[in-house]
């Protein structure tokens, strides 16, 4: 008899005694998913969070991707439903979710089998996605000849191709690549300014601030000497984020094994590992632990942090930015779904408001719409932009016009939106402090 | 050390976001540290002061009844005066979105399954359908809408002899939409006022849906909706369907997504952006530091990291049973996790039920017991900590859902233990 049914002549003396307490979720090897399932109590919070369901009237919503299908998937002739492509991996339905439901970890696997076992490996939308997942190894060849690929990448004829053969919407300007990547300015430069054994963050700079915004990662490694750190650069591969959006968990875990090992390596001699991108933060503190089985991948999760996270746990950083000021400039700030995830939505506003020179307006809790890869699929364009008008309007109206954010993609959606210019925290922290 | 306040409040809900904001009434720096989106995001978005003692008429004037509560009560504990407080304090924060603080008297509201429910202060999209009110009413319900029927709230309502003569009638909303639409679509389209196929012509959503309302007015002065009319710009939709039907348009309070109960979380993160109060959102509250009776900090769980939050004065306002403040296991523990405050209960678990399902049941009692500054007691009747107060469904010692109290609770203890922490805050300030 189940515990939830009322025997017809209930005795609660009796009952007690008889009661012998029943496993009712057996341990299993495999991801069970179950208790996170049975949890879901169905108050719509998620489905009342998630961006895609919001302007994309045949989006299901997450509470049907995680724990509906998951229980529909008991039986074994179900599929998983192709809507899951349409889930952006935002991850505000686990943030949004009052029982707890791990509502990312069960689109991250469903999208995983539906991609595994679902998806033509030959078809274009396929090749695409994984191209797309694989920035890195599109970015190291193209950063080889920077000035070339950015000459090819403009053309108007590229573009024209791009769209009618890949499905890369025409609209958006491909990232320029940085003429000299971080890593090449970091081995020019001799490494760490700094030598202190006792103070070490490895930083994890991530695909973007390698290849493109090189200056991120420049302010990263300033700020960071300014209080006294010494800064590592382990190798480093891609976090994964954009492979878990893409169910291409193979490429994924690939990445993974290295990132957990290099890095492993500078937590063990003490350092603690430091992300400017918070998806990579993001992947490395969550879907690392929730998606794969390797060694020492917990430990990465408890080691990873946020910079500016780091640097107000650790060191009096609303302290050090009351005594400071800038030339005087106003932004208007979007905080990034992963950023929101991680519980640091807040931290850029409230620590920049305190900072002479500086105004700085949140503008708002909406999604930018382009979610990584997402945005960059000629199919997905439009609900991204329409997600993405909300943040739009209200930073055209902010004070600002020059935006702010620690996300990449999130940067490119705000430029390709308004045409301002996006900014890193990071490298506003550099202005004040260094 | 790097993270400090003078007052920390853990929870988001209306107990936390009021209690943040009395707190903040002063030079107090306040930080209100939140998990996940709160339980306010499905409730009716009414504030109920108190609706029922123990009979079965409801009570006319809140404040009159109030003597005859025992005297273990949370509003026996506050005193009237906290009970004013706190609904000032809530007046402030929502300005004119909110109506009823004219009077003492409950204002009767239907609610979508045809009760009529005794309340404090309502949303001013509620407020035409008051149901003392004798104007005659239409209800329109859609097809769409599985768990709401107009047809039976109009026949619920005329057979709780409502002044008024009532009508419900169940139409199709305007456009084409898929099977499982979801109420969040209805109100984005009437938000937006997007273009609908409507008998064979392209119109605004607004425009469609009185259109198709038209037909059915009669002699009703007033008509009534599920609450999904709009969420960012619901005051436009309402003024414009109430121009087109010539009469006055309220909404329904209903079930999950509950739009009366986000647009008030809405408003209150807004109204605790607007003070200046500090939000960290995202990661729980899982442990504390004390120095004897007195907490030192709490401990966040920032992703696997524990990061201290350190200030002078602590509120816990998490909630109850279904806000997860308070937990209970099979094995016959209900515990307040963060603190372990002391939680009165039966070690029995099947004593924590009446089986008779609206009975008076001895789990919805679950809470901790406070003093008169709010602050949880423990087993002995001691405060537990110096410096923590509790605040809304974490305070127990009543049925709030049977009396129809929960928000007024929230507000009473909100107010009261908003302003012992920042009195209590200053005066250290000036003693060091």
């Amino acid at each position: 008899m189940s515990d939830a049914q009322q025997p017809s002549d209930f005795d609660a003396t009796t009952a007690v005694d008889e009661f012998e307490p029943v496993d009712v979720f057996p341990s299993s090897e495999d991801m069970d998913l179950r208790p996170g399932a049975d949890n879901c109590y169905k108050c719509t919070s998620c489905d009342t969070s998630c961006p895609v369901a919001e302007v994309n009237e045949n989006f299901p919503g997450p509470k049907f991707q995680g724990p509906e299908q998951w229980r529909l998937k008991r039986h074994e002739d179900v599929d998983i439903d192709d809507s899951i492509l349409s889930c952006s991996n935002c991850m505000r339905c686990d943030d949004a979710c009052p029982s707890s439901v791990p509502l990312s970890q069960m689109h991250n696997t469903a999208r995983g089998e539906y991609v595994e076992e679902h998806m033509d490996k030959l078809s274009m939308e396929y090749l695409r996605n994984r191209m797309l997942s694989n920035y890195r190894t599109m970015a190291t060849i193209g950063s080889k000849v920077p000035r070339l690929a950015n000459f090819v990448m403009g053309l108007g004829i590229t573009s024209v191709l791009g769209e009618k053969i890949m499905g890369i919407p025409s609209e958006r300007d491909v990232p320029e690549f940085a003429t000299e990547t971080f890593r090449q300015w970091w081995k020019k430069r001799g490494g760490s300014k700094v030598s202190n054994p006792d103070k070490q963050v490895a930083y994890f700079h991530g695909c973007y601030s390698n290849y493109n915004t090189v200056e991120v990662g420049k302010a990263m490694v300033r700020v960071f000497e300014e209080f006294g750190y010494e800064v590592l650069v382990p190798k480093q591969q891609c976090s994964g984020t954009p492979m878990f959006a893409n169910g291409m968990l193979k490429d994924a875990r690939r990445e993974a094994e290295v990132n957990v090992r290099e890095l492993g390596e500078a937590i063990d001699n003490g350092a603690e590992v430091i992300a400017s991108c918070t998806s990579c933060s993001m992947a490395l503190r969550q879907e690392y632990p929730e998606l794969f089985d390797i060694e020492g991948i917990e430990e990465l999760s408890e080691h990873t942090w946020e910079a500016l996270e780091f640097l107000r746990v650790n060191e009096d950083l609303g302290q050090a930015i009351q005594e400071s000021e800038v030339d005087p400039q106003a932004f208007a700030y979007h905080a990034p779904c992963h950023a929101r995830n991680q519980g640091l939505d807040r931290q850029a506003v409230e620590l920049f408001r305190d900072l002479d020179g500086a105004t700085i307006e949140d503008v708002g809790e909406s999604c930018s719409g382009i979610s990584g890869t997402y945005g960059w699929k000629s199919e997905k364009y439009e609900t991204s932009m329409k997600i993405g008008a909300e943040m739009f309007d209200h930073m055209e109206h902010a004070e600002g016009d020059v935006g702010m954010t620690e996300c990449p993609t999130c940067a490119m959606q705000m430029n390709h939106g308004t045409g301002y210019e996006i900014r890193h925290p990071l490298e506003l922290l550099e202005e004040a402090l260094v | 050390m790097a993270i400090r306040e003078d007052v920390i409040v853990i929870g988001g809900g209306l107990a936390g976001s009021m209690a943040a904001l009395e707190a903040a009434d002063s030079d107090a720096s306040v930080r209100l540290i939140t998990h996940k989106k709160s339980t306010l995001r499905h409730a009716s978005g009414l504030i109920d002061v108190l609706g029922y003692l123990d009979e079965e008429e409801p009570v006319a004037d809140p404040f009159a009844a109030i003597s005859e509560l025992p005297d273990d009560h949370p509003y026996s504990i506050a005193g009237e005066a906290a009970i004013r407080d706190g609904l000032a304090r809530f007046d402030e924060a929502v300005g004119d979105t909110y109506q009823g603080d004219h009077t003492d008297t409950n204002a009767l509201l239907p609610t979508f399954g045809g009760a009529i429910k005794p309340t404090a202060r309502y949303p001013d999209a509620a407020a035409a359908g008051l149901a003392s009110d004798s104007r005659d009413m239409l209800v329109v319900g859609f097809e769409e809408l599985t768990e709401y029927n107009a047809d039976m709230l109009a026949d619920h309502l005329a057979a709780a002899d409502v002044p008024f003569a009532v009508d419900g009638v169940e139409l199709n909303f305007p456009g084409t939409y898929a099977n499982d639409s979801r109420v969040t679509r209805f109100a984005k389209r009437l938000d937006n006022d997007e273009d609908v196929e409507y008998e064979g012509k392209t119109m605004g959503a607004r425009e469609a849906l009185a259109e198709s309302v038209k037909p059915h007015i009669g002699d009703a002065e007033r008509v009534g909706f599920p609450a999904f009319l709009g969420d960012d710009h619901a005051a436009d939709v309402r003024a414009d369907l109430e121009r087109e039907l010539g009469v006055d348009v309220f909404e329904i309070p209903m079930g999950p997504p509950s739009f009366p109960g986000m647009r008030l979380a809405d408003r209150l993160k807004e109204a605790v952006d607007d003070a200046g109060i500090h939000i960290s959102a995202g990661n729980p509250v899982i442990d504390y530091e004390a120095d004897g009776d007195e907490i030192e900090a709490v401990i966040v769980d920032s992703k696997g990291r524990e990061v201290p939050y350190h200030a002078e004065e602590f509120i816990l306002a998490t909630g109850g049973l279904v806000g997860k403040g308070i937990d209970s296991d099979r094995d016959g523990t209900v515990e307040e996790p963060i603190f372990d405050c002391h939680i009165p209960h039966s070690d029995d678990r099947y004593d924590w039920f009446d089986e008779e399902a609206f009975g008076n049941q001895p789990f919805a009692h679950f809470g901790v017991r406070i003093d008169e500054g709010m602050r949880p007691l423990d087993a002995d009747g001691s405060p537990e900590f110096s410096n923590l107060r509790a605040a809304g469904g974490v305070v127990g010692g009543t049925d709030p859902v049977a009396e129809k109290s929960q928000s007024g609770i929230s507000l009473t203890t909100a107010a009261v233990a908003g302003q012992r922490a920042r009195e209590r805050a200053a005066k250290r300030e000036v003693s060091q």
